[in-house]
């Protein structure tokens, strides 16, 4: 069922206000918005990067459910460790709760790139958690590196725009479609813009018992250069240009796009207004939006196909 | 009545985990360790213990996802050898940070490269400041006698810190010996139960574990933990006290072996103590003034202890199963003669043998005593540093 924002506004702030992400994160809107979808008791981990440095800042916490956070790029690997625990004091009967959430959140960096051994082991293994993936698209908490998250032509503190280089030279990595080919029960990928699309894939991913993986945009202003009140527009307009699709995968098979946009908007719509793009207006640089754009048309391509063939 | 089975080394110490049934164990193939955990899924395929494991896909997420457990409350157990242990490098130092109770038996390895399966103790040399406890064994016996006080050990409340157990790789992992397997119920209660005061399944108090922790906090909690690696001094000792009242055995942080009337002293750890004994039967009967002393407490270091035990000598060697690879010697030999600093000056010499699991015959023994008695009577060093049994 749709979740509507008036029952959302009832349900307790899990991460509370006071943290120290930047004005206009994306992150921390991402995360009131899946523990607005969560009932009952809930643990959550995450890894080395922005949310965990600016969240946990001792002798202070902004997290009012159970947290944990090991290093950059085991967030998964700690979470089946707890959910481990959980089942086997449950089965002693050290522990009432019948039903408890594990949640681990990891960046783009700890997810895509030097945690990615470490979730596909969790997903495969079948624990009972959820795994989400705040996509900034970049390691922002070391100060714009580029990750495989990272869009082609994007300008990173590693990979900048020079006289002889445009950025980052290579597509970003299909982390979704990896997870989905684990065909674990549920895969998403969500946008803090489509706050009720996000919310209920939560709520779905959170009544099935097993590994879950959701993958959610989330646009960093300093990182992406737009203005902090431009968040949810940026994350918008990925999904309406077709570079985000919002779409959910059952067991690798039943493949579901959850919002298909009337009329699709060009990538320079999305990419003109963030200022690590903005080498690419220089006349040299336009086949590197073509080739963007192509990329993005043939992927959004591939996925009607797939949602066909799966129906 | 004494309860003797055939076992081997690793073996022994599964027979220990079982007795001990842990909430949680993370469990990844490694020679030589790997016969452990098969011996350990096989009493968990059997209903044997209650234990859940995790198989995981690397050391790293072995140690991370033991991290998780015994932060949630689970007493937790893994094991490892050289590569495996290195891989687990960075989270050794998470899990003792955040004084973590961890037991993980460690089958000693050479690390590549170049590659070697064979017993050395450069792996758990190399996590030797990562403030786990170190308790080297000298027989099958001993590792499962180890291992069984280790859970004690490490969550005693004054301690709160992970330990290792180690065993010499195929020398005590793989030699068949007749280990004396205590009683199931006796050894239950001498482990005890594990009642953590903070866990992030308590969910009336939501605790945050791992935050960040800057210069205005770190140092305090990095104090309060060299605290706790103090304490495991006094609190090996009780649990060792504790042992021999319950299984009549004695287990201190050293063992001598015919100091009392000795002239010269070997210093040592782990499998070749038992050999040494061998060559020191020898050399007595030849009317030689020989001993041993075994380290069995590696970390914390029993520098008081072992000070004053050594002190007395006329020449020590200490024999290194590894090189520090820093053109002073080996890790032990450095820990003791800072141990004997002020405390006496006769020559202390080093010798780095068995690497990558090489023989150490009982011939080398012998020579390493009669050229420590020849340095007694002199009292010059002719070698600092000695690579015994290298081509
Ligand atoms: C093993 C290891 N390597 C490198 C780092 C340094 N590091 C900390 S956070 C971070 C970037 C995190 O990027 P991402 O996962 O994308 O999350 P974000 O900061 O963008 O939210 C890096 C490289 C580390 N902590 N540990």
């Amino acid at each position: 069922m749709a979740p509507s924002l008036k029952d959302l506004a009832k349900k307790p702030e899990l991460l509370s206000p006071g943290h120290r992400m930047c004005a206009g994160c994306g992150a921390p809107i991402a995360i009131r918005q899946i523990l607005h979808a969560i009932d009952g008791p809930v643990v959550t981990g995450c890894a080395t990067g922005c949310l965990e440095v600016a969240t946990t800042i001792y002798p202070y916490t902004a997290w009012r459910c159970s947290f944990i956070h090991n290093a950059f790029e085991n967030s998964a690997a700690t979470m089946s460790g707890v959910e481990t625990a959980y089942r086997a004091l449950k089965k002693k009967g050290k522990i009432k709760e019948d039903k408890v959430n594990f949640i681990a959140f990891g960046g783009d960096g700890g997810s895509y790139d030097i945690g990615f051994q470490s979730i596909s082991g969790a997903m495969e293994r079948g624990h009972d958690m959820l795994y989400v993936c705040y996509d900034n698209e970049a390691y922002m908490n070391t100060g714009v590196q580029r990750s495989s998250a990272t869009p082609l032509g994007a300008s990173t503190t590693t990979a900048p725009a020079g006289k002889v280089k445009q950025g980052k030279e290579e597509f970003r990595k299909d982390m979704t479609g990896c997870m989905a080919a684990h065909k674990i029960p549920y895969v998403a990928q969500a946008s803090i813009s489509n706050w009720r699309d996000l919310v209920a894939k939560v709520e779905k991913a959170m009544s099935i018992k097993g590994p879950k993986f959701i993958n959610i945009l989330s646009p960093c202003p300093p990182g992406w250069r737009h203005l902090p009140d431009e968040t949810v527009e940026m994350a918008k307009l990925a999904v309406e240009t077709c570079f985000w699709p919002l779409y959910e995968v059952e067991y690798g098979k039943v493949w579901r796009i959850n919002y298909k946009p009337k009329n699709i908007l060009p990538i320079t719509d999305w990419i003109n207004r963030q200022g690590r793009f903005r080498h690419l207006n220089k006349p040299q640089n336009k086949h590197i939006i073509e080739t963007l754009q192509a990329r993005v048309k043939e992927d959004w391509e591939i996925l009607l196909k797939k949602e066909e063939i799966f129906k | 009545m004494p309860n003797y089975k055939a076992l081997t080394g690793n073996e022994a110490v599964a027979w220990a985990m079982k007795q001990i049934n842990p909430d949680v164990v993370a469990a990844y193939p490694i020679t030589p360790q790997t016969s452990l955990m098969q011996k350990f899924a096989d009493f968990v395929a059997d209903g044997d213990v209650d234990t859940e494991m995790v198989l995981v896909e690397s050391e790293h997420s072995a140690m991370s996802a033991c991290v998780g457990s015994a932060a949630a409350g689970a007493r937790t157990m893994t094991a490892t050898s050289a590569n495996g242990l290195a891989l687990m490098w960075e989270i050794l130092y998470i899990a003792s940070g955040n004084r973590l109770p961890i037991v993980m038996p460690v089958v000693n390895r050479a690390l590549s490269a170049p590659i070697n399966i064979h017993g050395d103790h450069s792996d758990t040399m190399g996590a030797r400041d990562s403030s786990w406890i170190q308790l080297f064994s000298e027989n099958a016996q001993e590792a499962y006698e180890n291992t069984i006080q280790a859970v004690r050990i490490a969550e005693h409340k004054d301690v709160l810190l992970p330990i290792m157990v180690t065993l010499d790789g195929f020398i005590i992992s793989h030699g068949m010996e007749t280990v004396d397997i205590y009683d199931d119920k006796r050894v239950k209660d001498f482990v005890g139960e594990f009642k953590p005061d903070h866990t992030l399944l308590n969910f009336k108090k939501p605790l945050t574990f791992g935050p960040l922790d800057l210069f205005d906090y770190y140092f305090e909690h990095k104090r309060q933990q060299a605290e706790g690696m103090k304490n495991a001094l006094r609190v090996i000792e009780e649990v060792g006290m504790d042992f021999r009242k319950t299984f009549g055995k004695a287990y201190r942080h050293t063992e001598g072996y015919k100091l009392d009337d000795a002239d010269v002293a070997i210093v040592l750890l782990g499998s070749t103590a038992g050999t040494a004994k061998e060559v020191i039967d020898q050399l007595r009967q030849e009317g030689k003034k020989v001993g041993q002393l075994k380290i069995r407490t590696f970390r914390p270091f029993p520098e008081e202890e072992i000070a004053n035990i050594l002190s007395r000598f006329k020449a020590i060697a200490v024999l290194d199963r590894s090189d520090g690879f820093n053109a002073i010697g080996g890790p032990l030999y450095n820990d003791i003669k800072a141990a004997l600093y002020g405390k006496t000056s006769v020559p202390i010499v080093n010798y780095i043998y068995g690497l990558g699991g090489r023989d150490i015959p009982v011939g080398d023994i012998r020579k390493v005593f009669e050229d420590l008695l020849e340095t007694a009577r002199t009292k010059e060093i002719k070698e600092p540093l000695t690579y015994l049994g290298v081509r």
